[in-house]
């Protein structure tokens, strides 16, 4: 724990990250009470203030129907971590159950499911998403679900590769001997060692989770208005760029910050729990 | 004396990249319920893999295997597993970094449901006093230990399967001198104490020496000479156990008088 | 009388870490007469190997390391030395030879490419069949019947020991007035290391090369070693030459070692105390072997 702090804040960059997402949390889990105008989550309309660029009480200016842009922004990161949290949640104990029976078991098994996993990587995972959309009907449920489908093999790949080179350490061997059966090797004895580079990546990712779920809704294939979302602000900002630059340039900037945050954090995590690049 | 383990005529060959490598050939030995024996040999001697072959972890390409007089199956039941054990070199490797040592010793009680539950926490406890730590670091991380301590687990993880045949696969290979000296004393006290058999796989005579009673020399797959400790260092038979013993470090007069009068003949071969 | 090629005096080392300083050597003073093969032999973590890499300059620049001392090559400050003039000292003046020979051989490149690079730092014009002809005479040197093949080769394609033949070749071909062994040949087999020391020793008695022989194989420092140096937790306990050391140890931790090591005589295995007493006993130098009485 000393070291963990020792490490973290020997690092000026890691002190940032953690203050970026510890402040974009805070604000996101309070936004009703630190949001300036809580209502304009919603279908606020207010054309007197319409597409004002920043002034008090508008930090961050308004929107083409007069919400405060900031407002928004926070709002919209409550979405964003939600589904940072749910896609994670649903992802990783696929493709680490996946990557830890084709690692640990091997043969048929390895090979059926590691071409699986091969082929949803050799997908773009934006033309994957789409396509998914595109069958069902746009909507934060789906579009968490679609993120999800394209997020699981990476972890199956990580998880695999880490077990084919735990499978090699002699306390693998010790519990085979001994007799453990496969779960307890694959689930008590491998699984425990592959969980802090499947930490570090789960907080990388969460970054880039928001990041994609982002361009989802700029392609208008994710979150749907009047419901505030990163992406789609960025999307619908841009056709009045450069003249309403704070319609996009604030959103933006938000999500440069949350996945920024999570990368620094990331780092100083791998370095704290001793992951090899 | 009885014999608890026969290898009759076993061979392994392993396929590399299409071509066959034949990593024992036609090796035969037995050994005998309590004794020590040694297996000596350098890379590629085929030493490890009698080591996997007679754990079940190699299946012999041909020949058999005899544990008390049965045939040993391809797929064993837990309780020949249990009967035999391993050591293994690397302690740093043998214990799981994110497993305390209390579970890593217990899995073995676990598995062979030895003991009730609340019983096995006290065993793990009066296993680690057997092979000499104190019974409260069971709750401790591998990494809270030194290297000849972590060994030292690693043995009395053995010794919890209350078997009959332990192979002990280079096991103060990895240590220093003076810890190596603790971990040899207490390997000794222990198959004294529990009349265990020691198959020792090792590519140190020095060692061989002193804790074996029976040394077999493999060399290229091949066991080319197997004999009684005292025996085999006083007159080997076989050139290349000759070249073995001389090529050895020493650390005395009395041992380099030793070693200069077994090279002598060999001088003379060539 | 010339300055020794290697003088050490009071070396210190520590890293700052999360929990505080921890101190590696506690000032241990050493050296090595011209032409003398002289062995730092210890256990895992004494700090026999940072020694050495304190002396190649590998240490210094790492983070949080502290070190203050004085070492001296062939007279020469290296403390003084500026890291270029020092860098241009490795591999030419210095070289080194490291535990794994296959590792230490970078796979990429031929045999034939690593000498040319070796040879380019003692003589930086030197052309590729000029330095051909000379890897090719080196390597004859360690006994490698067939020069031509071996340069051909990458590493991972030659055994172990040819490896390491190819090493010690690589770092006596520069003529080095000091080699640093660390380890070597630890990684391989009993028969092949005896050859491999043999060949060593008999090279560097002719090119009249000094050397540190690092090791925690009291065996192979008995067979190779002048005169030992005994390092114990970051202290130099005991020094003296190798047979009265052997024969003879003095400090309770030499003793301990000595008592320790298996004999292929059949001594039996030695009960070890538990306890350590002494080991931290100040330095015992052997009659006429401390620093004040060889180094005038």
């Amino acid at each position: 724990m000393k070291r963990a702090l020792f490490i973290l804040l020997r690092n000026p960059l890691s002190v940032l990250g953690l203050t970026l997402v510890g402040l974009v949390v805070l604000a996101a889990v309070f936004a009703d009470y630190v949001a300036p105008f809580p209502d304009h989550k919603g279908a606020v309309v207010d054309f007197l203030n319409f597409n004002k660029a920043p002034e008090w009480p508008y930090l961050f200016g308004t929107d083409l129907v007069g919400r405060d842009i900031l407002s928004r922004i926070l709002f919209a990161y409550r979405i964003s971590l939600t589904l940072g949290v749910v896609v994670l949640a649903l992802a990783v104990p696929v493709g680490v159950t996946v990557g830890l029976i084709a690692g640990y078991i091997g043969g048929r098994t390895e090979f059926v499911l590691m071409r699986l996993t091969d082929v949803f990587l050799s997908i773009p995972p934006l033309v994957l998403a789409m396509s998914m959309m595109g069958l069902l009907e746009p909507s934060l449920t789906n579009g968490m679900m679609a993120v999800t489908v394209m997020w699981w093999p990476w972890y199956a790949r990580l998880v695999y590769n880490l077990t084919r080179s735990e499978r090699e350490e002699g306390y693998v061997l010790a519990a085979e001997v001994i007799g453990a059966s496969r779960l307890h090797v694959m689930f008590r004895e491998i699984l425990p060692n592959c969980v802090p580079s499947i930490l570090t990546k789960m907080t990388i990712d969460f970054g880039f989770v928001i990041l994609i779920a982002s361009s989802l809704s700029f392609l208008g294939l994710g979150v749907q208005p009047p419901t505030p979302d990163l992406g789609s602000m960025v999307a619908e900002g841009a056709k009045y760029l450069p003249d309403s630059w704070w319609l996009t340039v604030f959103p933006g900037l938000a999500i440069l910050v949350v996945v920024f945050g999570f990368n620094l954090i990331g780092d100083a995590l791998r370095e704290i729990l001793g992951v090899e690049q | 004396m009885k014999p608890l383990l026969q290898v009759i005529d076993v061979t392994k060959t392993f396929d590399a990249g299409g071509t066959p490598v034949r990593a024992l050939d036609g090796v035969s030995f037995s050994v005998s319920a309590g004794e020590c024996l040694a297996v000596v040999g350098e890379s590629g001697s085929g030493k490890s893999t009698i080591a996997n072959i007679v754990l079940g972890i190699y299946q012999p390409t041909s020949g058999a295997l005899l544990f008390q007089d049965k045939e040993l199956p391809d797929v064993r039941p837990l309780a020949l597993k249990q009967a035999i054990q391993l050591v293994q070199q690397n302690p740093l490797s043998s214990l799981n970094p994110r497993r305390s040592v209390g579970a890593s010793i217990r899995l073995a009680l676990d598995v062979h449901a030895i003991g009730d539950r609340a019983g096995r926490k006290a065993r793990v406890g009066e296993l680690l006093e057997e092979v000499g730590l104190p019974a409260d670091y069971a709750s401790r991380s591998p990494a809270a230990l030194s290297g000849g301590q972590r060994q030292r687990v690693a043995i009395a993880r053995a010794l919890a399967c209350q078997s009959e045949l332990l192979v002990l696969d280079e096991p103060t290979s990895a240590l220093d001198v003076l810890v190596q000296a603790r971990v040899l004393k207490l390997l000794a006290d222990i198959r004294q104490a529990r009349r265990l058999t020691y198959i020792f796989i090792t590519h140190d005579l020095a060692v061989v020496r002193n804790i074996a009673d029976r040394v077999a020399v493999f060399e290229k797959g091949r066991l080319v000479e197997i004999a009684p400790t005292a025996d085999l260092f006083a007159n080997p038979s076989h050139p290349y156990t000759r070249r073995l013993i001389s090529a050895v470090p020493v650390t005395s007069r009395r041992e380099a008088e030793l070693r200069d009068r077994l090279q002598e003949p060999l001088d003379a071969d060539l | 009388m010339t300055a020794p090629t290697l003088a050490i005096d009071d070396l210190r080392l520590g890293f700052r870490g999360w929990a505080g300083t921890v101190e590696v050597l506690h000032g241990i003073s050493l050296h090595i007469a011209k032409g003398e093969r002289v062995a730092l032999v210890g256990e895992s973590g004494s700090g026999k190997s940072v020694t050495a890499r304190l002396v190649l300059g590998l240490v210094q620049e790492l983070r949080g390391a502290r070190f203050s001392g004085r070492m001296a090559f062939e007279g020469r400050d290296l403390g003084a030395l500026s890291r270029r003039e020092r860098e241009a000292l490795r591999g030419d003046r210095i070289s080194m030879i490291f535990q794994d020979p296959t590792s230490s051989l970078n796979p990429v490149y031929t045999i034939d490419t690593l000498f040319h690079e070796v040879l380019r730092r003692g003589a930086p014009g030197i052309g590729a069949a000029e330095a051909r002809e000379k890897a090719i005479a080196a390597l004859a040197d360690v006994a490698i019947t067939d020069p031509e093949r071996v340069l051909r080769s990458y590493a991972f394609q030659l055994s172990g020991g040819m490896n390491q033949r190819v090493l010690i070749a690589m770092a006596l071909a520069n003529n080095p007035a000091l080699l640093l062994a660390d380890e070597p040949g630890t990684a391989l087999d009993v028969t092949v290391q005896a050859q491999t020391l043999a060949l060593m020793q008999s090279l560097v008695a002719r090119h009249g090369t000094s050397m540190l022989f690092i090791s925690h194989n009291l065996g192979v420092v008995r067979e190779f070693a002048d005169r030992v140096y005994v390092i114990y937790k970051g202290r130099i306990v005991e020094q003296g030459p190798t047979e009265g050391l052997f024969e003879a140890p003095l400090h309770p931790y030499t003793r301990a070692l000595m008592a320790a090591v298996p004999r292929i005589t059949g001594e039996g295995i030695p009960e070890i105390d538990e306890e350590q007493t002494g080991f931290y006993d100040p330095l015992v130098a052997h009659p006429g072997y401390s620093e004040a009485e060889l180094r005038p």
